[in-house]
């Protein structure tokens, strides 16, 4: 979130999209109702399904599943054409005035961006650049006339999304967009602000970055990015996702969102050229020219005395990302790629920290069938889960295998859950929050940090006695944890911070960080969470002085404690906020005063250093230049790859996204079409459940005993299912069984003409739990499509046929 | 001191079968849970947080109501509130009128009335109406003294349960176990010149947000409710599945005309036989009640 | 689940002995005070309350976790006796949602894993074993595969030191001291690429 949960309650429009927030974060809407109560904010929800959020919206569109990005492009259009749009903010905080390079085209009837390689089926992205000077600097046109501003351009491409054609791709009504659009478009005056609020339902695309994009635009044409009240608000699914983000749990990176060392990258400054990005603007801040600083603390605290000035800190003991030798090009190991290449046999064991892959994985057949080609597989967890035993015959039947043709040796270790063992979870706000121990584990469970402690000293007393090898950052890493075998939180959270090497000191912020070996910091995001007055995450104060929801001294909150994102941007060129009622951050002559300034604290306006400090141009990007989108620098709407009409935008053209990564490799990793599977399907958590875990609680059972499938009641008769009876769901990858709920709530929708339906599949049951299970795993259905630039499994929008059974 | 606090010795008002009116109450206020049904999300934490404090857990699954999400047909002798899932259509669009039902805690009390047993039901001056188990004999009048048909029977204990408003809760100045969770703020508790004010407050704003039929419902014919609703469409009660006009049907017969038959037939110990005959008439006990309990 | 079936008859026996014992008391006066003192016991008067975060979704609520047993070094079994929102939380001010209302049911479950399970290769059963020899037999089939498979130098004769051959994910409802661990040992120190977690899916 760039805002945060208590600042919803400050916003004058909420737009609920891509996520079902009453659903799903039930205590998070209760500032949506609070602004609803309280300043008679609007509630907007769009959405495939009439659910809990739409039941208290103020208004309510149904969606074709798969289709926000034209809905997106329509509400951009309809501000853009309406004048909705907070010029004096675009002007200053976005790079609608940069100029755009000769030769960028997008072409309307195929699709396609200018660069399209048809053979290579990729960009070459040379195109989407700015027009620069003989110093690297971005040329601009401050009134926003010339021809191939940013801001020319982006009204000449969204100008194709009318409310017609929002409602031909939708399948809503025209009349119904437009009534959103006035209501969501009416924060475009500086003192009115507007947030939107999504979560799954947006990144479980094959367009899901693009998707993102669209709305971060439409905010920041809004004028709502940074302002209290605003932003583009990310709800996260999981307690400590974001922690677990910030932590570097990702292929590509390593904590802090620096970018993981590629095998090109020989040297640290080999790695440093390119993680340290050139400024496109004479006085952007360019944050990240801080990264020789950030990455050497790392190293430090990762090798502590292994890392010397003589191997670059540890930059040589440190793994970097490997080359495909077929095809040079850097190896994919993101989340859906590991079980692709588990599938191909590539991979010989997997730990496992509490995650399902066989239910939380898209295309499940094939996620059992990859874990069967694994020789060992160690799984820590509370319950007895599909993964751990897999091997099931039950279970094993879904990759037509039996038990004594898998050689897969398994580790299931008990696990402590979170109320047995201390440590901080970094909620949606980015709140680091510490929880406290409450109890012992049961029986012989063992909190995570002792499993990886036992595990991590037993393979490096291996090291040790028999060698092996490379064992250099085995031996090197700084593992003097008081107690090696099940280090305590409060020494991790004390290195995650990072110290003063020569004086021992906690550190204060990560402006303290340097890059000579001198200072440790595990990540400097958390730089500043565990000072020298204490852990900070531990605080409990809940004073408001500003009323806006702050809480600035209730635990910690990355980075530095600031609580709203780009916050700079709530304030004009002179740093007066745009709505005084509403201050964010001040400009008081000398200082930033109010949230910590997202923004160097004594830097004055007026020298102009742009308001958005990670990138190189300074403001936010109505334009994304280059490759750092795979599909374009400007977000167009493709159909999902397995959908029942051709794209309404461009027929004969481009449908999907052409950048849209689809797996080949095993049997179950095909595509249907419409002809054979003619209603879209799209699968949902209920608020009842949580994920795959609460099939073991006998409460959440008792609320939501077995799995069902949403029907709607005219195809419910069309087919002459009733409610209550056995349905059998079937995509192009498996079919799965259970309970049909004939429903108003999913209206049939008419798609380019064409009479479309939806069917609706929620997760949370399985093969192992209480109640009914047998095996109805929504994601048995899911196809084997990733979003190019997250991996993002394409959950949400695909196709499939129904019959009784 | 908070209202909740402030009330929280429980003084008895009235019990059930007993003669005599209680004596020397002090003057404690009356407390009320207000329910505002515009702001309910249905997310059902009420529901569980009333299970999970209460220890209660349902014998069997049933299958819901067809079309929705409810957990429950109705409510059950371990289920003590459910929220009904109502869905209805208005002008081409899905209305949602979720309720949470649950005992009313009547200011007149139709389940203390109709009940024989002395001690078995009691009402608190503070509003809450609890059932002591040790004195139920299981006639349930109760049942059929109430107009909202909340009490329900125990197959394995015999006898009847139903929400005690967490008296527990309350009586040590804490809010009871559902308002305490509910995200929205949808269920909000306090003294009941509070409640009424704070839901009147909400009439006005959803009146003036164009709903001209929003009420507050604290049914007269009960002597008001401890448990108030806002309606947004308060005109249509039965959008919410909540009676337009309920009322005590039973007359306090054991203090009225049948008082010496409470004293004669408990002194006999044959209360079971007479009172059963006095529901029921001369036929069978109602298997069928029981049957949908069985497995 | 079965439950007692109740006939006429034994609801008339439960009628009656309800009765008589109801009777005795109302025919020599009924006391008020009595009822008031049957009023139900607060059950979380002795608990130890601990403060914990939900490891459900996002939104963070804090949770108070009510514990009986004082916690003394000679005392084990401490069991939950009740989870609540914690009042002081700016986030959910003492509120929870369902599920978080039900966590009592994620500590305190007879489905919990409370042993070392292991699966033999080709075996259709688990089979309970010492943590010790899983350890010990863990580390050496990861050593077993870094040995084998460590990339340390690439098709270009690079040096990458990249482990791909064994992958860790998860971590999600774990703290971030435990996932910056898992981050510290496996990639920095065993040189694993693939360390994902749920974020992407």
């Amino acid at each position: 979130m760039t805002n945060g949960w208590t600042d919803i309650a400050n916003a004058d429009v909420i737009l609920a999209m891509g996520g079902n927030p009453a659903e799903n974060h039930p205590v998070g809407f209760r500032f949506v109702m609070e602004a609803k109560r309280r300043r008679g904010a609007k509630l907007v929800a769009v959405d495939p399904r009439f659910q809990r959020t739409a039941a208290v919206a103020d208004h309510f569109v149904q969606i074709r599943a798969g289709t926000d990005i034209a809905f997106l492009g329509g509400l951009i259009n309809y501000a853009l054409q309406t004048g909705h749009v907070q010029v004096d903010y675009v002007k200053l905080h976005t790079n609608a005035p940069f100029i755009v390079k000769e030769g960028y085209s997008f072409d309307e009837k195929t699709g396609l961006f200018s660069g399209w390689d048809k053979d290579k089926k990729q960009y070459d992205t040379s195109t989407w650049q700015y027009e620069v000077d003989a110093q690297g600097n971005a040329q601009v046109d401050p009134t926003l006339q010339h021809p191939r501003s940013v801001f020319q351009l982006m009204k000449a491409f969204y100008a194709r999304y009318t409310p017609q054609k929002v409602s031909e791709v939708c399948g809503c009504d025209a009349e119904a967009f437009t009534k959103a659009a006035e209501i969501i478009t009416s924060t475009y005056p500086a003192n009115r602000a507007g947030t939107i609020m999504y979560a799954l339902g947006w990144t479980h695309h094959s367009f899901s970055v693009q998707l993102i994009k669209t709305a971060a635009m439409l905010q920041l044409l809004l004028g709502n990015v940074g302002m209290p009240g605003g932003g583009v608000n990310a709800l996260r699914g999981h307690a400590n996702i974001q922690g677990g983000t910030d932590m570097g749990m990702g292929y590509h990176n390593v904590p802090g969102y620096m970018p993981i060392p590629k095998a090109g990258h020989v040297s640290m400054e080999d790695y440093l050229k390119v993680a340290v990005p050139k400024p496109l603007r004479p006085n952007s801040v360019n944050f990240w020219s801080n990264t020789p600083k950030l990455f050497t603390s790392q190293l430090k605290a990762f090798y502590g005395a292994a890392a010397t000035k003589a191997n670059q800190f540890g930059y040589t003991l440190h793994p970097r990302l490997p080359e495909d030798p077929k095809s040079g090009k850097l190896e994919n190991w993101s989340w859906a790629y590991i079980y692709d290449h588990m599938a191909q046999g590539q991979v010989e064991g997997l730990v496992d920290f509490g995650m399902n892959p066989v239910c939380n994985g898209p295309n499940s057949r094939k996620m059992v069938f990859a874990l069967s080609q694994l020789k060992w597989l160690v799984v820590a967890e509370n319950f007895e889960t599909e993964t751990t035993s897999f091997w099931k015959s039950e279970i094993l039947a879904l990759a037509g295998k039996k038990p004594e043709d898998v050689k897969t040796e398994v580790f299931l270790l008990p696990a402590a859950n979170f109320a047995e063992k201390s440590g901080s979870f970094t909620n949606s706000s980015r709140w680091a929050q510490w929880k406290y121990k409450a109890l012992d584990a049961p029986g012989q469970a063992k909190p995570d940090q002792e499993i990886i402690g036992r595990i991590f000293t037993k393979v490096r007393e291996l090291y040790k006695t028999e060698g092996g090898t490379f064992p250099d950052p085995v031996l090197g890493l700084d593992w003097s944890y008081t107690n090696p075998v099940s280090p305590a939180e409060d020494e991790v959270a004390r290195e995650v911070n990072g110290k003063d090497l020569t004086t021992g000191q906690q550190l204060a912020s990560f402006s303290a960080l340097k890059d000579d070996g001198t200072t440790s910091s595990g990540n400097w995001l958390y730089c500043g969470s565990y000072t020298d007055s204490g852990n900070m995450m531990m605080r409990r104060s809940t004073e408001d002085p500003t009323g806006l929801g702050r809480f600035s001294s209730w635990t910690w909150s990355w980075p530095a404690n600031r609580r709203i994102m780009y916050n700079r941007a709530s304030a004009d060129a002179q740093g007066k906020p745009w709505d005084p009622s509403r201050p964010a951050i001040v400009w008081n002559g000398k200082a930033w005063v109010g949230d910590v300034p997202d923004y160097p604290g004594t830097s004055d306006p007026e020298k102009g250093a742009g308001a958005f400090i990670v990138l190189p141009e300074g403001v936010a990007r109505l334009f994304a230049p280059g490759d750092i989108f795979k599909e374009g620098p400007f977000p167009e709407f493709y159909e999902p790859v397995e959908s029942p009409v051709d794209n309404p935008m461009h027929p004969g053209g481009q449908s999907h996204n052409p950048a849209a990564n689809i797996f080949k490799t095993t049997q179950w990793d095909v595509l249907g079409t419409a002809k054979d599977f003619p209603i879209v399907g799209t699968t949902y958590r209920l608020t009842e459940h949580f994920h795959y875990w609460t099939k073991n609680h006998p409460r959440a059972i008792e609320m939501m005993p077995e799995f069902f499938v949403e029907i709607p009641v005219e195809l419910g008769q069309e087919m002459g299912i009733k409610d209550g009876e056995r349905v059998r769901v079937t995509s192009a990858r498996g079919h799965i069984e259970g309970k049909a709920l004939l429903t108003k709530r999913i209206k049939p929708m008419t798609v380019a003409g064409k009479k479309v339906y939806q069917i609706g599949m929620p997760i949370h049951w399985g093969f192992i739990g209480l109640g009914k299970q047998g095996g109805s795993l929504a994601n048995i259905t899911t196809p084997p499509v990733v979003d190019p630039n997250s991996f993002c499994p394409e959950y949400k929008g695909f196709l499939v046929k129904l019959e009784k059974v | 001191m908070s209202p909740v606090t402030s009330a929280s010795a429980l003084q008895v008002k009235a019990v059930s079968a007993s003669p005599h009116t209680a004596t020397g109450i002090k003057d404690v206020p009356e407390l009320t849970k207000m329910i505002d049904v515009s702001v309910c999300i249905g997310c059902k934490a009420c529901e569980v947080a009333c299970q999970e404090w209460n220890d209660l857990k349902v014998d069997e699954i049933r299958e819901s109501p067809p079309q929705t999400y409810q957990t429950l047909p109705d409510l059950e002798y371990n289920f003590w509130q459910l929220i009904k899932f109502n869905e209805t259509e208005r002008d081409g669009r899905l209305l949602w009128t979720l309720t949470k039902y649950q005992c009313m805690h009547c200011e007149d009390p139709g389940c203390l009335k109709a009940c024989p047993a002395p001690g078995a039901i009691v009402q608190y001056s503070n509003g809450i109406v609890d059932f002591v188990q040790e004195n139920c004999i299981g006639c349930q009048f109760c049942v059929t003294g109430c107009p909202f048909d909340v009490p329900r029977i125990s197959p394995t204990t015999g006898k009847v349960y139903k929400c005690t408003l967490c008296s527990d809760r309350v009586s040590a100045g804490l809010e009871p176990a559902c308002v305490k969770s509910c995200p929205t703020n949808a269920i909000s508790f306090g003294t009941r010149e509070k409640m009424l004010a704070q839901a009147q407050g909400r009439v006005a704003q959803l009146t003036a947000d164009g709903l001209d039929h929003a009420a507050v419902y604290n049914p007269s014919g009960v002597g008001g409710t401890h448990v108030i609703y806002v309606l947004p469409h308060g005109d249509e009660t039965s959008l919410y599945g909540l009676p337009t006009n309920p009322k005590v049907t039973f007359v306090n017969l054991w203090k009225g005309p049948l008082k010496w038959l409470g004293n004669l037939v408990f002194a006999g110990g044959i209360v079971g036989v007479v009172l059963h005959y006095l529901r029921y008439g001369p036929r069978e006990v109602d298997e069928s009640r029981h049957d949908d309990v069985k497995h | 689940m079965s439950v007692p079936t109740i006939t006429r008859r034994t609801f008339l026996t439960t009628g009656v002995a309800g009765g008589v014992v109801g009777a005795a008391v109302s025919v020599f006066g009924f006391d008020v005070q009595p009822a008031a003192a049957q009023a139900r016991t607060l059950k979380i008067e002795r608990t130890t309350e601990t403060r914990s975060v939900c490891p459900y979704c996002a939104v963070g609520c804090s949770v108070i976790i009510h514990t009986l047993g004082d916690r003394s070094r000679n005392v084990t079994g401490t069991t939950v006796v009740h989870v609540e929102g914690d009042p002081d939380s700016p986030i959910n001010r003492g509120t929870l949602c369902s599920k978080g209302a039900t966590l009592r049911d994620d500590i305190v479950n007879e489905r919990r894993m409370t042993k070392m399970l292991y699966r033999a290769p080709g075996a259709d059963h688990f089979e309970e074993k010492s943590w010790d020899w899983a350890i010990d037999r863990i580390a050496h089939l990861i050593k077993e595969t870094r040995d084998k498979r460590l990339i340390t130098q690439d098709y270009k004769g690079r040096s990458i030191n990249a482990l791909t051959a064994m992958a860790v994910v998860g971590g999600c409802t774990d703290s971030n001291e435990n996932n910056y661990l898992i981050q510290k040992a496996f990639r920095a120190g065993l040189g694993v690429i693939p360390v994902e977690q749920q974020a992407r899916i």
